[in-house]
């Protein structure tokens, strides 16, 4: 099994070597970037190459560990033996499966994404630690041990809001996925709009990187902006020669798909309050 | 065998382990690379690191240890003469942009450049500063590294024959700051534990078992009952004084509470030069476009967050007690206005002062803003954040 990137997803080399290992070594691959650089992608992706099932985890501020493995619901339980179900009787009817569990428990060897691991409690990480590690766990419930039957592939992605405990790191490996320099960029927009105008990209992009260069800017516009913008000007019919302006038109062309806050919006408008009143 | 390697790595400060290193060979056992050296450094890097932080500190090393196996195969020097084309060239497409590969022509083609630089090697018998001929650092030349000229070719670390030049480069007199900072934040952590109050707050999702119980012997059936969950509820805002004497203290703060960010539910931090007026910021660089005036602070945030202010307090008392005493713009209202405003919103403050309590006398300023803050003003010392700490739990 070996992953190249695929015809929608441009992988560096770095980035191949690192999933290559995870998938050799059978190891967790924690990938970290900015924002919009295709961390979330990077599994799809894998999964779409390797012809492998894909099994979402998105993790919100509330996630605990526990609910990857499995839940039991212990509130229906009492309601149902207070109702006089029969049901209540078998504790495995309220043991609700978690994603681990279902990676675990596939039939074949499954991508299991962990999304934006940071969003959850800093002790999140720790409590995934063993199961991580030795693909299994204990439902304390029924006594039962699920094993995996085929080691998933791992992918977790963190947007560097938290700080990962050490021991959850040593069994990961890691990846940092740079901002792509501008050929990449040419490229990835190659694979997303094959045939577009070249000389529209190249000066669409030519300012990307401008407005990325831009000093006191909330969010940098990041690879997946970049993406849209160009979508839009192509499905307005931008002309290369509108797009470039000149300085007293700082605000660029369609700006909504780039600059997502107002303090930056309102940054380019004082530049170019600025440029007018120099020029 | 790769052991000097990862000890090197745990000498530079990498956070690496033996469970790596293992995760390493035994990548290299299931043939992940070969024969490949670039394929080795990222098998390498995805292992042994863990956060982006460590990159270059590993960049350095792996130069290091990787020059060090070249420099056994040969003890010439930089006198060697058999310099590989192929490389230098293929160094000079990676390091060179397109303008610069332009430039080059201004020395008369790529050709000539290497021409050139064989010749220099032979001549250059010591290692070099400065300049503008020889090989060496920061110097003009068009050979070396950090150098100015455009049309230099930056011999990057793999140019392990010339070693006398490279040994400049990896020297890095900045490590031990690094370390000491960790130091620094591992204290500061244990000193805002402190600050932690545990409230149930949010969704009710936990069980009550008390409640239930007891609301079941009431009831006669079964009623459960469930609760918030505990949660950590301290909300910070932190105000740095900036510019002049408190620029290092304030790096220093601002990192160490950052890095404790994960103690609080929330937090966040202004500026203010000196003393605090009618307005505060968040960018340095910006801080008299995006101005924050002070009374949307009091009406954003409410009266339940902690206030810690971090400043030296030392400045001329009129900057404090007088309205247009501001040493940077005409401030209507005097500083102590402001500073008492804000104190009567935010009734739990602190003010943390880096200068050594023993001098806090000789400064007529410190003993303004203490009075104005109530005696809360306290070092910033281990002792110091534990006492401020323990005011703002209070």
């Amino acid at each position: 099994m070996r992953f190249d990137g695929t015809d929608a997803y441009i992988a560096e080399k770095d980035l191949t070597v690192a999933v290559n290992a995870a998938i050799a070594l059978q190891k967790p691959l924690l990938v970290k970037g900015e924002p919009g650089t295709g961390k979330t992608e990077l599994a799809r992706q894998l999964a779409q190459a390797l012809g492998l099932d894909l099994l979402e985890w998105h993790v919100k501020s509330t996630t605990k560990a526990q609910q990857g493995l499995y839940e039991y619901d212990a509130v229906s339980r009492l309601r149902d033996s207070q109702l006089g179900d029969d049901r209540f009787n078998d504790i495995a009817n309220y043991i609700r499966r978690g994603k681990l569990w279902d990676a675990f428990d596939a039939d074949k060897r499954v991508v299991l994404l962990i999304d934006e691991i940071d969003k959850a409690d800093i002790e999140f990480p720790n409590d995934l630690l063993q199961e991580l590690d030795r693909m299994e766990f204990h439902v304390y419930e029924t006594g039962e041990t699920i094993r995996a039957r085929h080691r998933p592939i791992v992918i977790i992605t963190s947007n560097n809001e938290k700080e990962l405990p050490d021991a959850f790191l040593r069994r990961c490996f890691f990846h940092f996925i740079r901002f792509p320099d501008i050929e990449t960029l040419h490229r990835i927009v190659e694979v997303h709009y094959p045939g577009i105008k070249q000389n529209l990209v190249r000066a669409a992009l030519t300012q990307f990187y401008e407005i990325r260069d831009v000093p006191g800017l909330k969010k940098k516009p990041s690879t997946s902006e970049a993406l849209d913008w160009i979508r839009l000007l192509v499905a307005d019919d931008v002309a290369p020669e509108d797009l470039r302006g000149d300085a007293k038109n700082a605000l660029p062309r369609l700006h909504g798909a780039l600059l997502k806050n107002e303090q930056d919006v309102h940054l380019f408008e004082r530049l170019a309050f600025m440029a007018r009143r120099q020029g | 065998m790769f052991l000097p390697f990862f000890l090197e790595l745990k000498a530079a400060g990498v956070p690496v382990s033996l469970r790596e290193y293992l995760a390493l060979l035994e990548g290299l056992e299931a043939e992940l690379v070969t024969y490949d050296v670039e394929g080795f450094y990222y098998l390498s890097r995805a292992t042994l690191v863990k956060d982006e932080r460590f990159i270059d500190r590993f960049d350095r090393v792996f130069a290091h240890a990787f020059r060090g196996v070249e420099a056994v195969a040969g003890e010439e020097g930089p006198s060697s003469v058999a310099l590989p084309e192929e490389w230098l060239r293929r160094l000079a497409e990676k390091h060179l942009s397109e303008d610069e590969k332009k430039l080059v022509e201004a020395l008369g083609g790529f050709e000539k450049l290497m021409e050139t630089l064989k010749q220099r090697l032979e001549e250059q018998k010591g290692r070099h500063q400065g300049g503008s001929k020889w090989i060496g650092t920061a110097g003009t030349s068009p050979f070396g590294a950090y150098g100015y000229n455009p049309e230099g070719v930056r011999i990057g670390q793999e140019g392990s024959r010339h070693r006398r030049a490279v040994k400049v480069w990896d020297k890095r007199d900045f490590r031990d700051l690094d370390d000491r900072v960790e130091l620094g934040t591992r204290n500061i952590k244990i000193a805002l534990k402190r600050l932690r109050r545990w409230v149930r707050a949010g969704a009710a999702e936990e069980l009550d078992l008390g409640g239930t119980i007891k609301s079941t012997a009431e009831h006669g059936y079964l009623d459960v009952r469930t609760r918030p969950e505990r949660r950590n509820a301290i909300k910070l805002l932190m105000f740095f004084d900036v510019g002049g004497s408190m620029d290092d203290h304030i790096k220093t703060v601002e990192e160490l509470f950052s890095a404790a960010r994960a103690e609080f539910r929330h937090m966040d931090y202004f500026y203010f030069h000196n003393c605090l007026y009618e307005g505060v910021w968040k960018d340095n660089r910006r801080r008299h476009e995006a101005v924050l005036p002070t009374y949307d602070l009091i009406r954003t945030y409410g009266s339940d967050y902690r206030v810690i202010f971090v400043g030296d307090a030392a400045m001329s008392p009129y900057e404090i007690v007088y309205p247009g005493g501001s040493v940077e713009h005409w401030n209507k209202e005097a500083g102590q206005v402001w500073l008492e405003r804000v104190l009567a919103h935010f009734p739990k403050a602190a003010w943390l002062n880096p200068t050594p309590q023993a001098h806090w006398g000789y400064t007529h300023s410190i003993g303004l803003i203490r009075q104005i803050v109530n005696d809360r003003m306290f070092p910033l010392t281990l002792g110091g954040l534990e006492a401020a700490t323990r005011e703002l739990t209070r």
